[in-house]
């Protein structure tokens, strides 16, 4: 690693590496103290949820991770991993001898970066510094990123494989496996690789990946190769190894959201996972506090931040239908414990988990409950991307369902005002977009009109897509690859919107609601809109000031590294919104600018995916 | 390898393959070293005090009518990963078992398996005792040997 990852354990890294293990069972206290020992890990041991909260409260950089059971007599382990998410930001990793998934996810979703199964194994413990590890890269890489522009080259450490494994493992999050494939992954690693060598890290820019989008769609899917890419994409520093990671992450997200796109068909509509409302509005109160994140840690695992999603805070109860709608949605997979383990997914979900990246600026805002069903939505919730200026929490959650979404959103009403999908900013609650009624309709997302070029609605799903296009169309005509060109041309076309708040507050009945419940929550809820563009936008608008600099926000806003974080982050995360393909080709390239949040309802799979892929 | 040890050896493998002991235990073994040289034996040791109140608690609920099924599933629950720390299968198994019938609001059933439980707990606990008395006075040989 670089000598930014300045820990004093830097050379025998991970030795030394300091433990918390929280458990009420002394047995297993005992053994696992033991096996941690025997990793070289420093190990505290504490037997009470609370015991370990004023540990780690007393001393804030005295532990680099936290493995702690889920059952305990005086807190609940996923109440604990909240806490630690948010106060501390370290990585999580639960343990329990139920692997049901519906528990893991419930790890997973609360951020936990892995989820391990007992009885534990050695050999499981002796991966757990993965989690810090990835951790800190993501957190080098969003310091960085604020210090330079667009085509910074981070440090890459041999970790590709470390993405991959974070991709596994976040997948494995979810199966509850026993991250064996994590495991035998990074068995044999030699991790002193990871430490000495100073590969530099290729940052996937929205730009970047636009032109990678723009090859790959040029040469046609099927034929596509990393030399071909690459020769089209006309980057002098690109190597063909860097696209051919990037390619197999795209693909990697491609296949998901096939996936899902296949469960969503089968989805009845209303769907509801366990997680309604309620647990969003736990989450609500816990993202206020920010960050939560959880590693991801794990890899993949997820350390899931505690990313709660908040996807709507909203209470109200129609939101909460709505909601339901979109959280619950095709969770096809029950979702692995993140890397860290939980149990399985360990890539994807942990990658997300590990998303939460704290910016410089901002702590962690996005969090989002997200049911299993989108990965994407998940990692991204994780992120916590803290704008730049502002907090926003974006609820990835919107974002993510293009396809659940399109069932609840229905319902919601697009006969409202048409109210900005997204609020990013707090206080905006009043709807922004008096104008294109007609374009929300057809969307679901609404993200305002103006932004979003893409009609969110997800293909079959949506009623009266066919309205969207017509403004999609217009739109599309706009956009450019940047996200400036288009956005101004847009937004001179909303009335009213420029004047009226600075962020573009796409909100969905629950985003008002959401507004006036959360002042930091600003996306919240309405981030339903599929239309990550808009979302994105909204993002970035909330953050920063009126649209007329949106511009320059909005290159800001990316490179603050927030935002740019954010969509790294979300690259990892597998993308599970794109349901249909063929969507794509409507989306013109500059969506992928935009978007990074995106999770479009249709046509963005493919801006989704460019978003998701950043991370080379 | 005198008596005492080949005694020892076959006591361990004979735990294995009657379904007492599981891959855990091997673990623990393999934990054990120079620092800890007692290792398995303190752990076994931590195991039966914390489970024997466990099992007087979940008695005492069992006692208790109508059955709070939540309750016992949740003291199972804690009872089974408890029993995994050591590798106690048989047990585990039981415990499984009661969770079932929890989950099927049979209270006969848990009563029923309750008695299994209490039972295999209790033979497991002797086999062991009798072990270590034997290894110790055998002292120390190659143990972790995978059972097959």
């Amino acid at each position: 690693m670089d000598s930014s990852f300045s820990s004093p354990r830097n050379d025998s890294f991970p030795a030394g590496l300091r433990v918390l293990v929280v458990d009420d069972d002394p047995t297993w206290l005992k053994i696992l103290e033991k096996m941690l020992k025997k990793c070289s890990y420093e190990v505290t041991t504490c037997g009470l949820a609370r015991d370990a909260l004023n540990l780690l409260r007393e001393k804030k950089d005295g532990y680099d991770i936290v493995v702690s059971d889920v059952n305990m007599p005086d807190m609940d382990g996923f109440k604990l991993l909240e806490h630690v998410g948010l106060e501390m930001d370290l990585p999580v990793i639960m343990m329990s001898v139920d692997g049901e998934t519906s528990r893991v996810m419930k790890g997973v979703q609360h951020g936990a970066c892995d989820y391990l199964l007992k009885p534990i194994r050695m050999k499981e413990l002796r991966n757990i510094w993965q989690h810090v590890f990835r951790k800190k890269i993501h957190e080098i890489r969003d310091i960085e990123s604020h210090e330079s522009i667009e085509g910074i080259q981070l440090i890459r450490n041999g970790s590709d494989q470390y993405d991959e494994g974070y991709f596994f493992s976040a997948e494995d999050l979810a199966s509850s496996r026993k991250r064996k494939d994590v495991d035998s992954k990074y068995d044999d690693k030699d991790f002193s690789d990871c430490s000495s060598t100073k590969k530099a890290r290729v940052v996937w820019s929205v730009d970047l990946h636009q032109k990678f989008v723009k090859a790959v769609h040029q040469i046609g899917f099927d034929k596509v190769g990393p030399k071909k890419i690459l020769d089209l994409m006309n980057v002098p520093w690109l190597t063909r190894e860097n696209v051919a990671s990037h390619l197999q992450k795209y693909r990697l997200y491609l296949s998901r959201l096939q996936k899902e796109n296949d469960i969503k068909s089968s989805f009845g509509g209303t769907k509801h996972s366990d997680y309604s409302s309620k647990d969003l509005q736990g989450i609500l109160s816990v993202q206020n506090s920010i960050n939560i994140q959880q590693n991801d840690v794990a890899h993949g695992s997820y350390r899931f931040s505690g990313n709660n999603l908040v996807a709507q805070n909203a209470d109200p109860k129609s939101n909460e239908g709505d909601i339901k709608g979109i959280v619950s949605e095709p969770v096809a997979e029950p979702k692995k414990g993140t890397t860290g383990n939980i149990p399985d997914s360990q890539k994807t979900r942990s990658s997300q988990m590990d998303f939460n990246s704290s910016y410089a600026e901002t702590k962690k805002g996005l969090v989002g409950n997200v049911p299993d069903s989108q990965k994407i939505r998940s990692s991204q919730m994780r992120v916590n991307h803290s704008f730049a200026s502002v907090e926003s929490e974006v609820n990835l959650t919107a974002f993510d369902s293009t396809i659940p979404a399109t069932y609840s959103w229905n319902q919601i009403q697009l006969e409202k005002e048409h109210k900005p999908l997204i609020q990013l900013n707090n206080g905006f609650s009043k709807p922004l977009l008096p104008g294109p009624q007609h374009h929300f309709q057809a969307d679901q997302l609404q993200s305002i009109p103006s932004i979003s070029s893409r009609p969110s609605i997800p293909g079959g799903d949506v009623t009266g897509s066919s309205k969207s296009k017509p403004s999609y169309s217009e739109y599309t005509n706009h956009h450019g690859s940047r996200v400036s060109p288009t956005i101004s041309p847009t937004i001179s076309a909303t009335d009213s919107f420029p004047g009226q708040t600075k962020s573009c507050v796409v909100d969905h009945q629950v985003s008002e609601t959401i507004s006036t419940s959360t002042s930091n929550m600003k996306n919240q809820g309405i981030n339903l809109s599929t239309d990550l563009e808009s979302a994105h936008r909204n993002l970035i608008l909330g953050s920063t000031s009126p649209f007329a600099s949106l511009d320059d926000e909005f290159q800001i806003c990316w490179y603050q590294g927030d935002c740019y974080g954010m969509n790294l982050e979300l690259q990892n995360v597998e993308f599970s919104e794109y349901t249909d393909p063929t969507h794509v080709t409507e989306v013109p390239a500059h969506l992928y600018d935009a978007l990074r949040f995106e999770y479009p309802c249709d046509p963005s799979e493919y801006s989704v995916l460019d978003q998701g892929l950043f991370i080379a | 390898m005198d008596k005492n040890q080949r005694q020892v050896r076959l006591m361990r493998q004979s735990l294995f393959d009657q379904g007492f002991l599981d891959e855990q235990f091997i673990q623990l073994e393999e934990l054990q070293d120079d620092a800890n040289p007692n290792f398995v034996e303190e752990i076994a040791t931590s195991y039966y005090q914390d489970s024997s109140r466990s099992l007087q608690t979940i008695e005492l609920a069992l006692e208790k009518t109508p059955h709070d099924f939540n309750k016992l599933d949740g003291y199972m629950h804690q009872f089974k990963g408890s029993s995994s720390s050591i590798g106690a299968k048989k047990v585990k198994a039981e415990c499984q078992q009661f969770r079932e019938y929890c989950k099927a609001g049979n209270g006969e059933g848990c009563m029923r398996t309750f008695q299994a439980l209490k039972r295999e707990h209790a033979t497991l606990k002797k086999r062991l005792e009798a072990y270590f008395q034997m290894a110790r006075q055998a002292g120390p040989i190659e143990t972790a040997c995978r059972p097959k």
